[in-house]
């Protein structure tokens, strides 16, 4: 049902690649974007091409920013059928989104918060040689095709160790994904049922019902997804000062890293294992999700309320979920720091790309309410540990008998650099565009 | 998202009864929420006050919604669960030759971030068709729940005054006060 052939590969699948570089680009004169986009196109890389394992296949993935779409020629008419938070993009939405602070657009980096912002252009690698050589022949491209300027670029390559994918603090990652209906996965125990299409990309049902209320025209909309970025650099000196702190031995320490989380650092979660790590637990993909919290953790005994993937995804505490779910994308950036080195001062950290088909009701509900929310759960004055905007007066409270422990005054381990919302188009709209005037 | 009124949990009284006068907007100092400006706790906590003229000829029918509810509730009480309520007031009035809905609800929660799922909620136990009586609300209500949010926000009228005898209290934690009385009569009586 998927017309998988017509769907860019980014949220539907991962290719192999230890290594990849963005670049974000700005549109100067009226056809540059279309001329670029032209002569990048046979490139893009569609969910049935990486089904293929075609060794040949490329895999560059292409956004527009709604100042983007105007860029490339998109009629006033069309422009205004796109969603409100779209149009306005991520950083006007700042105060409902709670980046805040540190956090706030103003302080962003790498024309992120710019108005020149048009698109980004992923291009992935199998490793970081293959990176320098994508890098070399899109700066060839970009040197044919007067008035496209790179505002900036980010680097990724995974760090060591290489077994399973991870990011600065050491937390696995990649443990609990929904998994679209149609696609012939099976969701992991624990996950829930599979999406509907609709839920992440245009032009299908979704949990609701039929499609409806698209944008215009609908070439333009059909099989496009909006996807949100984030830059978030993670204090990682920090994080291990902090941890230091929390106990004398590093068993006490592993237990407050986790309790952040909601997971040990080896991916175990803490509901199935409260009071010692489990890292085979952890990268078992049949046991590792499932669980639950409204029957089997209700008072956050073995995963905080507040943790961060308790926040993510409340589970049976919650309504509604199956209109939530996102889809997951990025890695890491920056040099890994070794455990025995105070912070260097380089920049590292994950970028994160959140995939879905309403930024409002999945992206920005996630960000509102469960992220940056003091409130959530009724905790009184606690904010996520590690995606919320924390400055030094929120606290965390880790259940615990006879007397919970409270953290009071979280440091910030993570400053949000940058961010924009972006606009996947299907294939035939990345040529619709091209054919515009 | 942390409100004007209480700054944080830790200052909130409840020891005292208290009372705010709101201004004409319904807020201090605009916040923006996804679909509108956000509404502050009060000593009330959270609410909202919909106002809206019924089709002509269908009172009945919205009174009827009464026994719908009552009988929905009885058979599941955690129905309205995920709205945090405390309290909901249905009542129907007259203004000259038309009569008006009136839909006022007090809750912890402010109602920006649970509107998907409070239409949501109101789909799944039929409580949007008594919306459906009103004049204005959208027929395509179905597949456009943003249009249900617009008409919810086009209709709601902030209060200026709210009272309350335990301030900033939520449902939760009266109703878990209660069991802790109750388990430590039950505790006393063991003691015996």
């Amino acid at each position: 049902m998927l017309e998988l052939e017509d769907i860019q590969h980014f949220l539907i699948s991962r290719p192999s690649a230890l290594a990849a570089r963005y670049e974000f680009l700005a549109f100067r004169r009226p056809g540059a974007g279309r001329e670029w986009l032209k002569g990048i196109l046979d490139k893009v890389g569609t969910a049935k091409a990486l089904a293929s394992g075609n060794p040949g296949t490329r895999w560059v993935t292409i956004g527009f920013t709604w100042n983007g779409l105007r860029a490339l020629g998109v009629d006033h008419a069309a422009l205004a059928t796109f969603p409100e938070e779209f149009r306005q993009g991520m950083a006007a939405r700042a105060e409902i989104l709670g980046t805040t602070g540190a956090n706030h657009p103003e302080n962003w980096v790498g024309g992120l918060a710019s108005e020149e912002l048009h698109a980004i252009v992923i291009l992935f690698a199998r490793d970081v040689a293959e990176r320098e050589r994508c890098r070399q022949e899109h700066r060839e491209h970009l040197l044919q095709c007067d008035g496209v300027k790179v505002l900036s670029s980010l680097d990724m390559e995974a760090i060591p160790p290489f077994t399973y994918a991870h990011e600065h603090f050491g937390y696995r990652d990649r443990l609990s994904q929904p998994v679209i209906e149609g696609i012939g996965e099976e969701p992991t125990p624990g996950s829930g049922p599979a999406i509907k299409p609709g839920e992440f990309f245009l032009g299908y049902p979704d949990e609701d019902g039929p499609p409806a209320g698209l944008p215009q025209p609908a070439i333009l909309a059909q099989n496009g997804s909006y996807i949100a970025y984030l830059r978030i650099e993670e204090h990682v000196g920090a994080f291990r000062d902090f941890l230091r702190q929390q106990g004398d031995t590093p068993e006490q320490q592993e237990w407050v890293a986790a309790k952040l989380m909601g997971r040990w650092r080896s991916g175990a979660p803490l509901v199935l294992s409260p009071d010692k790590d489990h890292p085979e637990l952890g990268g078992d993909m049949q046991r590792t999700n499932d669980f639950n919290y409204g029957k089997m953790d209700p008072y956050g005994y073995g995963c905080p309320l507040g943790a961060h993937i308790r926040r993510m995804n409340p589970r049976d505490t919650a309504v509604n979920m199956q209109r939530r779910k996102m889809i997951r994308r990025g890695g890491t950036y920056g040099p890994p720091l070794p455990e025995d080195k105070p912070d260097d001062g380089i920049e590292r950290g994950i970028a994160a790309f959140v995939g879905c088909a309403s930024l409002v009701r999945q992206f920005e509900f996630a960000m509102n309410v469960w992220t940056n929310d003091p409130n959530f759960h009724e905790l009184g004055n606690e904010r996520d540990p590690f995606v919320g905007t924390q400055d030094g007066t929120f606290d965390m409270t880790i259940p615990k008998r006879p007397i919970r422990k409270k953290i009071v005054g979280l440091p910030a381990f993570t400053t949000i650099r940058g961010g924009a919302y972006f606009f996947l188009p299907g294939i035939k709209a990345l040529r619709y565009l091209t054919a515009l005037s | 998202m942390a409100t004007q009124a209480i700054a944080s949990a830790k200052e909130a009284d409840w020891t005292k009864p208290a009372a705010m006068a709101i201004p004409k907007e319904g807020y201090f100092k605009l916040q923006n929420g996804r679909y509108g400006p956000v509404y502050p706790k009060s000593p009330a906590c959270y609410g909202f006050t919909i106002i809206a003229k019924i089709k002509a000829g269908r009172e009945e029918v919205i009174r009827e919604y009464g026994k719908t509810i009552e009988k929905t509730i009885a058979g599941l009480p955690e129905a309205l669960e995920v709205l945090k309520l405390h309290y909901l007031r249905w009542v129907l009035f007259d203004i000259g030759q038309d009569t008006y809905f009136m839909y006022q609800g007090i809750f912890d929660t402010d109602f920006d971030k649970y509107t998907e799922d409070a239409v949501s909620l109101f789909s799944k136990y039929g409580l949007n068709t008594v919306f459906e009586n009103l004049e204005g609300f959208p027929e395509d209500w179905k597949t456009n729940a943003p249009a249900f949010v617009q008409f919810v926000r086009d209709h709601q009228r902030p209060s200026f005054l709210e009272y309350g005898e335990y301030p900033y209290v939520s449902a939760d934690e009266i109703k878990k006060a209660l069991k802790l009385k109750a388990a430590f009569s039950g505790m006393l009586d063991l003691m015996q």
